[in-house]
């Protein structure tokens, strides 16, 4: 069982990893428009290149 | 116990790593950084425009491009959730230019005042929701990780070991993202009151106590993963529930933007454009044809007619001379005109019939909602239960707290309202969106309960039965000259009368005639010469024709007896489906209106509408919803003028559509997006249809208790057991409201 001494906290590593990812997409607002996000996979306007920003 | 301790530090760091986004600074750091990219803009404009019609993917690309192709504008994003645009551009760009270049590839599209849009609010509260759940969730899953390893037969030092880990995350887990319900269960027992935050916060913290002491103690059973849980699924339910009701503030907020409203005041140095909040008494203010008077005024110069529909109900325009009082709200017609104000802002009329609208508004019974009836039952039962418990096992085993504790506490976890919390939200969630799609938005969070209950429906005319727009009805009476002259004359005024007959001349494909020396009497009419003949279109006196009750215009020709054209008002599309399926609903449909008999008694007629009452005055229409309110009736009020707001406010509960006054949007519990009035008669059929599904939901999670509670109360819950009540119960009755058709 001395092997939990690593995997515990990696299992925690990993899921912390999850969470901040999560706090990412939320400070980069990409749950203000989850209808028109479903929506614009949809069309082929960036489908050759990305919008240049 | 030191690989206890190695782990309890390896987790302070994982702990940290969490906590600076948790901070209160950090959860303002996205407004302070929206403030900065507003500053930014400052430079150029940043106009929003509401788009009512978007709702696909096609949509989104036509409008983007279309508004990118504008030479100026910066950036175009489509928002299809809010039904919106940002557009940035340079400064000279305007919104009512842009709002032509989406009407020209057909979308329909108003400028928003962005002043008025508080999104910013909105979002910190609900990022700050969405957050907690994301903490709540990633504990959740740890510790379920820890806690099927103790289920499956961890035991002693491991077993003792995973409970402290479980215990480092969970206590500042829930402690943090819990706290929606600790405070607003402070705030229930401050006021005295039990909610249903009261027992969900204790079993939280009584959850944690026990865990803790059992942990140290070296228990076998510890629910921290029950503490979690909880938090998790209760902060769902109380995300879907700020969810539905910020589209619908949102959308609301936008309803007021929709009006930027200006006026244009003539001072020294010439005439300014000034906020109306700005005007003061003695101002000199010019009102355009076509533009809402501002503030309550006599008229100093000009002549003209003004649109009353909105303040009275009545659709014949009323001729205006110097002199003439107006009311804030009308709408000029004809002629300029410069009205010296007498009241603005918060004494002006409008806001009179606002204050009104707030007593009758204060007069309608609170009601209570199935939740809280549902929570006012609950709590004392699950206190009770807890508390026997505890002292039947107190008692039955002699003494024995920390079992009598440790089942009391099982007891309020394994009945916490779980399933309870998510009954009613994710219903209203599903139908609001259903209803959102369909046009109709809900304001109210009670409103489509309230709306299951409706058994008699009234409906004002003109503005919401009608479009308020008129159309000529005995064009075909007129000789081919006479319309081709009235087409011309009609031509040169922007009068509704007028435009309504060029508009029907035209597609009945006449020809205007060729007039000379047009002129519009501002207040009267049109006048031109034809043929050498003097030819004038306008009222009946100016014309010297019979003065009628209906609403017309008249043509004259020298030579010529005067010639009376009539008008009625169209139909809103979906009106006759309305009245048909509301009837079909056996509800009984009635028919209130501030104008004339003739008028009422003929769209009754077309809609087969029996009850119906003209001439009513504002308190008269409020009166007869309070007398069928008092019969026992459930009055589902449908208006849109000023005329209507006391008793839209009076009515159990009230729909007006988004061409409606401010003032009777705001009282009313759900606007009506689209021109189409149909989805009303579908409204009320998806609130019943709704309120069954609350109801089932709440017998299903009566239902995990019936089971449940026996087994905790006799000692037999065990973690295992009330992890799996609990997520068993929320998952159907959230699968169950998404039955929802």
């Amino acid at each position: 069982m001395d092997v939990l001494i690593y995997f515990i906290p990696i299992s925690l590593f990993l899921g912390g990893i999850g969470l901040l990812a999560f706090l990412w997409t939320l400070r980069s607002r990409q749950y203000d428009d989850p209808k028109g996000d479903a929506e614009r996979i949809l069309s082929d306007t960036y489908d050759d290149r990305p919008k240049s920003d | 116990m030191t690989l206890t301790s190695a782990q309890g530090e390896g987790f302070e760091t994982g702990r940290e790593r969490v906590s600076p986004s948790a901070c209160p600074a950090c959860i303002a750091a996205p407004s302070a950084d929206q403030i900065a990219r507003k500053a930014a803009q400052e430079a150029g404009a940043r106009i929003m425009l509401s788009l009512p019609t978007a709702h696909c993917a096609v949509c989104i690309s036509d409008v983007e491009r279309a508004l990118m192709a504008e030479p100026g504008v910066r950036s175009a994003r489509v928002n299809l959730t809010l039904k919106r645009v940002s557009v940035e551009a340079e400064a000279e760009v305007t919104a009512p230019a842009l709002v032509g270049v989406l009407d020209a590839i057909g979308y329909e599209a108003h400028e928003l005042d962005p002043g008025l849009l508080s999104a910013t609010e909105n979002d910190r509260r609900g990022r700050d929701l969405l957050m907690r759940i994301g903490v709540a969730g990633f504990a959740m899953m740890n510790i379920m990780l820890l806690s099927v390893a103790v289920w499956s037969g961890a035991e002693d030092a491991t077993r003792d070991m995973f409970h402290w880990v479980s215990a480092a995350i969970a206590i500042p887990t829930t402690l943090f993202a819990g706290q929606p319900f600790f405070k607003s269960a402070l705030a229930a027992l401050r006021g005295g009151r039990l909610g249903m935050d009261v027992p969900i916060s204790l079993a939280i913290l009584l959850a944690l106590g026990i865990s803790l002491f059992e942990t140290a103690h070296s228990g076998a059973h510890a629910y921290f993963e029950a503490a979690t849980m909880l938090t998790f699924f209760l902060l769902v339910g109380r995300y879907l529930d700020y969810r539905t009701r910020a589209v619908a503030r949102s959308a609301a907020e936008e309803l007021a933007a929709l009006e930027v409203p200006r006026a244009t005041v003539l001072r020294e140095e010439g005439e300014v454009v000034v906020p109306v909040g700005e005007l003061r008494v003695g101002d000199l203010v010019r009102v355009r044809p076509g533009g809402r008077i501002p503030a309550d005024g006599i008229v100093e110069a000009g002549h003209s007619e003004t649109d009353r529909a909105l303040l009275t109900g009545e659709t014949l325009p009323v001729q205006v001379t110097p002199g003439a009082v107006l009311s804030a709200g009308e709408v000029n017609l004809t002629g300029p005109l410069s009205l010296r104000v007498t009241a603005a802002g918060r004494d002006s009329s409008l806001h009179r019939m606002a204050d009104l609208v707030a007593t009758a508004e204060s007069a309608r019974t609170r009601y209570t909602s199935l939740a809280e009836r549902a929570a006012r039952a609950y709590a004392p039962v699950v206190h009770l239960l807890a508390l026997g418990a505890f002292c039947g096992w107190a008692w039955g085993t002699g003494g024995d707290f920390r079992l009598a504790v440790n089942i009391a506490a099982a007891v309020l976890i394994i009945t916490c309202p779980c399933a309870l919390g998510l009954a009613v939200p994710a219903v209203v969630t599903a139908a609001s969106g259903k209803l959102f799609r369909r046009g109709l938005l809900i304001k109210d969070g009670t409103a489509l309960e309230r709306l299951a209950e409706i058994d008699t429906v009234v409906f004002d005319k003109t503005g919401t039965l009608t479009l308020g727009t008129p159309r000529p009805q005995n064009l075909d009476a007129l000789d081919e000259t006479s319309l081709s002259v009235a087409m011309a004359l009609a031509e040169g005024s922007a009068h509704p009368l007028a435009r309504a007959l060029h508009a029907a001349a035209l597609a009945s494909n006449a020809r205007p005639a060729d007039l000379e020396d047009l002129r519009e009497v501002p207040g009267f009419g049109i006048a031109a010469r034809w043929q050498g003949r003097e030819v004038r279109l306008g009222r009946a006196d100016w014309i010297g024709a019979e003065v009628g009750q209906a609403t017309a215009t008249h043509l004259s020709i020298e030579g010529q007896l005067p010639r009376t054209i009539r008008f009625s008002d169209a139909l809103r599309p979906g009106a006759e489906a309305v009245v048909a399926g509301l009837k079909a609903q056996g509800k009984s449909v009635w028919l209130v209106s501030g104008d004339v008999e003739p008028a009422v008694a003929d769209l009754a007629g077309r809609l087969g509408i029996t009850e119906f009452r003209a001439g009513v005055l504002p308190m008269e229409k409020a009166q007869l919803v309070t007398d069928l309110s008092a019969q026992g009736a459930h009055v589902l009020m449908v208006g849109d003028g000023l005329n209507d707001t006391a008793a839209l406010a009076g009515a159990h509960v009230s729909i007006s559509p988004a061409s409606a006054l401010d003032a009777a949007r705001t009282a009313s519990d759900m606007v009506l997006l689209g021109q189409d009035l149909e989805p009303v008669a579908e409204a009320a059929r998806i609130a019943r249809a709704a309120r069954r599904r609350i109801k089932q939901n709440f017998a299903i999670s009566i239902l995990y208790n019936v089971v449940a509670v026996p087994l905790a109360l006799s000692g037999l819950a065990t973690p295992l057991l009330a992890a799996l009540a609990m997520s068993a119960s929320s998952i159907t009755v959230s699968l169950n409201a998404l039955r929802l058709r």
